[in-house]
């Protein structure tokens, strides 16, 4: 007995121990944590829209959604002016904003994204896809400031020359550097789920008589397709929160129009072009806040939704279903 | 090509006649289709950096690296955003490590892969990746400067003027931790699953505890894989400007920050200034140029050394 209690620890090593597996414990919920943090913390500065009465009296639920009559004798219209005399928030235009550029930045960035993946995962060569991915990668690397910097200085100065547009930042311009942002996640994303499909189900393919592209059009990408989707909503999402780049290449006017050569002003450029001239706890704060909840609510929905395919996906891939 | 091939070959042994097999369409057009994606997106690539790459050349010098801004950002350097840059990422990485090197460790050595909480956790990291970098701003606005910083005030300072209830470079480089936690955890935990079980096992049979397995074990195996990570994260950190706008960069200051509450210049938010703000444009291009093009070549640095470690990583196991 007594040589046994030799190899027992030393009640300060057995708490040093104790203490040690605790604070690993603690430190792997930060990034639970984090995340409720964040949304509480925005909703938080959002929630006065639905609380405070004075607040609401400038900027509620109603008056940010449905048309409004801002003036005497005038028809009622969205729009958003949150600094005239009249401050007025409607959402409409900053949502046909987002929207708009982030469906050119889709026009442009799936048929490449997805293209790319194709070929990476079954016409090329081991040598060239050890190209191809690091090549996506420094696409990736890219910081979203020097895409706007790009798609403002000088591809906004070639898309006017080009194709003769009145404004020179439009949203194909912001649309097409999001593209830009967007590709690498399509890509990454696409291309997994193909390369993930058994090599059996490939095989069994050719051995019915099936060439290379019937092969990969017909068995792979139907057999990926889920995983394909997920690159693309999550490429989407990737498109509807970037703020660098729509901030400096949109031209950033709330109008409505359905035009790809208008500007346009997406919800996260609002933010980061309104926020540091307003008065903290205004309305116009508020809803700039809500603006973060809506695109936090939206992002996570995207998010969760795609790794939930993706997770599945694997899963039947692998045959464990 | 080659199972174009394989289809003949079977038709003209054990088939013969009417039943042989005519593919009918060759790989071609897909394969070209394919093929010129890639072609584009590789050519947006370069021409986007080799635009950079000589529009910003001409600008570098020694004097551009270690001189401040002068004459409204006309003309001088940019050596107060390269030394906030490295101060924010500094700070950042201080932060960020510890917190997703600990993650990874219990998810991979103290949970099994399909518990419950395992799954929350991973739910949320992957979450964390997708929040828009502008609602990181945000958060930072709220929660570091208006909660933590404006409670410090009231507690500590009387709410006598704003001490840390301000943007300040320590809120900014704790808002750039969070959006990089994901991507510290993400390649500790690649590391982790590279560490031979043999390891780990000879090291409790020896009376080795969890403690020390991790501390003499398991930390020292995984540490290619956290310094890619840590990499990683000052990469994508020194490149994010939504989050630091408001949080504590500064458009133009006349010092180095030289206190954690001090604000800071940086070379992302630097670039945006004088890409947007300038009063004139095409006095300040040379110095845009420049300025993008010493941010990119950060970055592509960064991610180059990243990936060659992770590399010689994965080689290391295929040989294990």
């Amino acid at each position: 007995m007594q040589d046994m209690e030799k190899f027992q620890l030393k009640p300060k090593s057995r708490f040093r121990e104790y203490l040690g597996e605790k604070i690993i414990m603690v430190s792997a919920f930060t990034a639970l944590i984090g995340v409720l943090l964040i949304f509480v913390f925005i909703f938080k500065e959002a929630v006065p829209i639905f609380t405070d009465p004075e607040i609401q009296e400038e900027a509620s639920l109603d008056k940010m959604v449905f048309k409004q009559q801002y003036y005497e004798g005038r028809d009622p219209k969205f729009s958003w002016q949150p600094n005239s005399e009249v401050p007025k928030y409607s959402l409409f235009p900053l949502f046909i904003g987002t929207i708009k550029a982030a469906m050119v930045a889709m026009l442009f960035a799936v048929p490449l994204g997805i293209g790319a993946a194709i070929y990476s995962s079954e016409f090329a060569s081991r040598r060239v896809r050890e190209i191809i991915k690091p090549v996506i990668e420094l696409l990736a690397a890219i910081p979203s400031v020097v895409l706007g910097f790009f798609a403002l200085i000088i591809l906004a100065t070639f898309l006017q020359n080009v194709l003769g547009l009145t404004f020179r930042l439009n949203t194909l311009n912001a649309g097409i550097a999001l593209g830009l942002a967007a590709i690498p996640i399509i890509f990454t994303v696409a291309e997994d789920a193909m390369t993930s499909v058994p090599q059996s189900l490939r095989e069994a393919s050719t051995a019915l008589g099936a060439n290379a592209w019937q092969v990969s059009f017909m068995t792979v990408f139907p057999a990926a397709l889920p995983g394909i989707s997920a690159g693309v909503v999550l490429g989407f999402g990737r498109a509807v929160g970037e703020t660098m780049i729509v901030l400096m290449a949109s031209g950033n006017a709330a109008i409505i129009s359905t035009s790809i050569f208008d500007s346009g002003r997406t919800f996260s450029a609002t933010i980061a072009a309104e926020l540091g001239e307003v008065v903290f706890g205004s309305a116009h704060y508020s809803v700039l806040f809500f603006l973060g909840t809506l695109l936090f609510v939206f992002t996570f929905a995207i998010n969760l939704g795609g790794d939930m395919v993706l997770v599945r996906l694997k899963q039947k891939l692998q045959g464990k279903t | 090509m080659k199972t174009v091939q394989n289809n003949n070959t079977v038709s003209a042994v054990s088939l013969s006649g009417p039943l042989e097999f005519k593919p009918k369409t060759s790989g071609t057009i897909p394969r070209g289709l394919t093929f010129l994606a890639v072609a584009i997106i590789v050519t947006m690539l370069l021409i986007i950096l080799g635009n950079i790459f000589l529009g910003g050349i001409g600008t570098i010098n020694w004097e551009f690296l270690t001189h401040p801004p002068e004459n409204g950002m006309e003309a001088g350097g940019i050596f107060p955003a390269i030394f906030g840059t490295v101060a924010l990422v500094i700070l950042m990485v201080i932060a960020v490590v510890p917190f997703g090197v600990l993650t990874a460790i219990y998810l991979h050595e103290f949970t099994r892969p399909s518990s419950k909480i395992t799954r929350i956790i991973r739910v949320a990291i992957n979450n964390l990746a997708g929040v828009p970098s502008i609602v990181f701003g945000l958060f930072g606005l709220g929660f570091f400067i208006g909660f933590v910083g404006g409670g410090l005030d009231s507690i500590f300072y009387d709410n006598e003027g704003p001490v840390w209830g301000q943007p300040a470079i320590i809120w900014a480089s704790l808002t750039l931790a969070l959006l990089t936690l994901p991507v510290v955890i993400i390649s500790t935990e690649e590391a982790l699953r590279t560490i031979p079980r043999e390891l780990k096992e000879a090291s409790y049979a020896l009376g080795g505890t969890r403690l020390q397995t991790i501390g003499r074990v398991i930390i020292p195996q995984a540490l290619p894989g956290i310094l890619t990570g840590a990499i990683l994260a000052v990469s994508r950190g020194a490149g994010e400007v939504a989050p630091i706008m408001f949080t504590g960069a500064a458009y133009y200051l006349p010092y180095l920050p030289g206190k954690l509450n001090d604000q800071f210049m940086e070379l992302g938010y630097h670039i945006y200034v004088m890409a947007t703000q300038s009063p004139d444009v095409e006095a300040t291009k040379p110095i845009l140029y420049g300025t993008v093009l010493v941010l990119l070549v950060l970055t592509f640095i960064l991610n180059f050394v990243a990936i060659y470690i992770r590399s010689s990583m994965r080689k290391k196991r295929a040989t294990v």
